[in-house]
């Protein structure tokens, strides 16, 4: 066996992250930030069936940018090292440091291991009971895990998005704010808006990916705002329906009624969770 | 294979593998030893040794389709549970409700309710109806070899078709057998040690079209009857204020009727019940 040409080591793992770095900044950017009612997912993303953002678990979210196919198969792997938790200890039993430690030790040994990085960063996000209790964790591609509070930006023009942020985010912003306070944010590098030559003024619904894990929703807190409700939340149809805003219902407690085996189901809560409509008039 | 080198680990490749999207396929490739039906049973009748639950009936209606189940369960001639419950919304659009060996019966609701939700997860959309009752299937149908022992466990499951066309009844109920065997029901059904007199009582006071209040009665009325002659079927338990559990599956989604709501029913069955008695000796 031929030996190739030396390169130190240090050489080798800057190269890497330079490619993976690179790769990851050509996407466009996605944004997790925390509201007074839980944590908001945005993304930036044309496509509505190829999502940036998804559902891990009860109270866990997840954002991605860069190339698709290496975040879908950590999105999968994350639902499965989730589901199987949950079924084999208990739902409550599943938390976000243990998916986030999952991915780290994954990316991590993808990096050093193998020629090509994953092009990929990651946010594992998890609602708690109070907003003290919200997590978000930002992994990159080597595999090193970010504790973050308040907000994450990843992907496209990451810096720009973070510095209109750091100006304008507070913690504790009602939904309507907070999606404001981040769209603006995107909006602000976005090649598709005009302060940068495209043609809008601000990102609107159709370029956006919205997911909400909302506080008081029980068992599945994980919904995405989609559509009307999306418009209406952005302010594009305000005038029409000022009251289509969420009235969240009233957290239902789980008191598993004597004989219920532990961890079967929330009769209180027929839950649609992920993919499905809020409105309750158009089912799937 | 690299995650094998020492320090680290992470996702093994069956985790990183983006092609299946089963649950129990997943499950079966990695932890196998958690799936029900997986494990050795040893060739001898286990039947009286553990709890068996008894009666669940389902009854469709002009908006939907409803199940409702006894709560009693048993260990040969013993009642071993008074508060059993044996329906469970499978996800936001379906329930099941379970006969037979009670542990293994739960067990295979929990991994079908992970199932469900682990499908939608990852495909971002629900199963079809029709894909929902092949999967429970494909469940029972792998625990064929306890069956044989004494633990069959032989569900009953309902949902509401969000595809059904315009006109079709939405409500659809599927019946099963211990080999897995998967049959549409038209109307209603009933399994379980009491089903023989539920069905016969749902024979008399189903109709089609049925609103979800008479449906309701005619249901709750079908375990008051199994629970008459079926000595492993509860009936209503006014003392504890035990009542069956019913779930109503309607264009809104899986609901659990609130106890308050069966105990009239139920109620009323015994008053006019015991009104007809009085009547006669008179």
């Amino acid at each position: 066996m031929t030996m190739p040409y030396y390169a130190s080591a240090e050489q080798v793992m800057r190269d890497r992250s330079e490619y993976a770095r690179k790769g990851i900044s050509r996407g466009r950017s996605v944004v997790v930030l925390t509201y007074d009612g839980g944590v908001l997912l945005i993304a930036e993303n044309p496509s509505s069936t190829l999502h940036k953002v998804g559902e891990i678990y009860d109270r866990i979210g997840f954002a991605a940018v860069g190339r698709y196919s290496e975040f879908e198969s950590l999105r999968v792997a994350g639902v499965r090292l989730a589901d199987v938790r949950g079924y084999s200890y208990n739902r409550r039993d599943v938390t976000g440091r243990v998916v986030a430690n999952a991915y780290a030790q994954t990316l991590g040994s993808i990096f050093t291991e193998q020629m090509k990085p994953f092009e990929v960063e990651l946010c594992v996000a998890e609602v708690g009971a109070t907003p003290e209790a919200d997590q978000l964790y930002r992994l990159t591609f080597d595999g090193s895990v970010v504790d973050e509070p308040d907000f994450v930006v990843m992907g496209g023009q990451a810096e720009a998005v973070s510095a209109h942020l750091r100006e304008h985010f507070r913690a504790g912003l009602p939904l309507r704010d907070a999606l404001g306070v981040g769209v603006a944010a995107l909006s602000a590098a976005s090649a598709s808006t005009q302060a940068n030559g495209g043609e809008h003024s601000t990102l609107p619904a159709e370029q956006l990916e919205v997911a909400v894990l909302d506080r008081t929703r029980p068992k599945r807190t994980f919904r995405r705002i989609t559509g009307a409700a999306l418009r209406t939340l952005l302010g594009a149809e305000e005038a029409s329906t000022p009251a289509a805003e969420e009235t969240p219902a009233p957290p239902v407690p789980t008191e598993p009624a004597p004989g219920t085996p532990p961890g079967l189901g929330d009769p209180g809560a027929p839950d649609t969770a992920g993919g499905v409509d809020p409105d309750p008039g158009t089912p799937a | 294979m690299s995650e094998q080198i020492a320090g680290r680990s992470g996702f093994t490749p069956a985790y990183l593998d983006r092609v299946g999207s089963s649950f129990t396929d997943f499950l079966g490739a990695t932890a196998p030893d958690l799936l029900p039906g997986r494990r050795p049973v040893p060739a001898v009748s286990a039947a009286d040794l553990a709890p068996h639950g008894t009666t669940i009936v389902a009854a469709t209606y002009d908006g939907g389709v409803l199940m409702g189940g006894d709560r009693r369960a048993t260990m040969g001639n013993l009642i071993s549970s008074r508060d059993i419950e044996k329906v469970y919304a499978a996800d936001s659009w379906s329930v099941i409700g379970i006969a037979g060996a009670a542990g293994i019966a739960i067990e295979m609701v929990r991994l079908y309710q992970v199932e469900l939700e682990h499908y939608e997860k990852i495909e971002g959309m629900t199963l079809s109806l029709d894909g929902k009752a092949n999967r429970l299937a494909a469940m029972i149908r792998g625990n064929l070899g306890a069956a044989l022992q004494g633990l069959a466990v032989v569900p009953l499951f309902a949902g509401y078709d969000l595809d059904a066309a315009e006109g079709a009844r939405a409500g659809r109920i599927f019946s099963y057998d211990v080999t897995g065997g998967n049959y549409e029901e038209r109307g209603y059904a009933s399994v379980g040690s009491g089903s023989l007199f539920a069905r016969g009582s749902l024979k008399k006071t189903w109709r089609p079209g049925l609103s979800a209040e008479a449906a309701t009665r005619s249901l709750v009325e079908a375990l008051y009857d199994a629970a008459d002659d079926d000595s492993a079927t509860g009936g209503p338990d006014a003392v504890r204020r035990l009542y069956p559990i019913v779930y109503r599956v309607d264009a809104e989604g899986a609901v659990r009727l609130p106890d308050t709501e069966v105990a009239e029913v139920a109620a009323a069955i015994t008053a006019d019940r015991s009104a007809g008695a009085e009547s006669r000796e008179a």
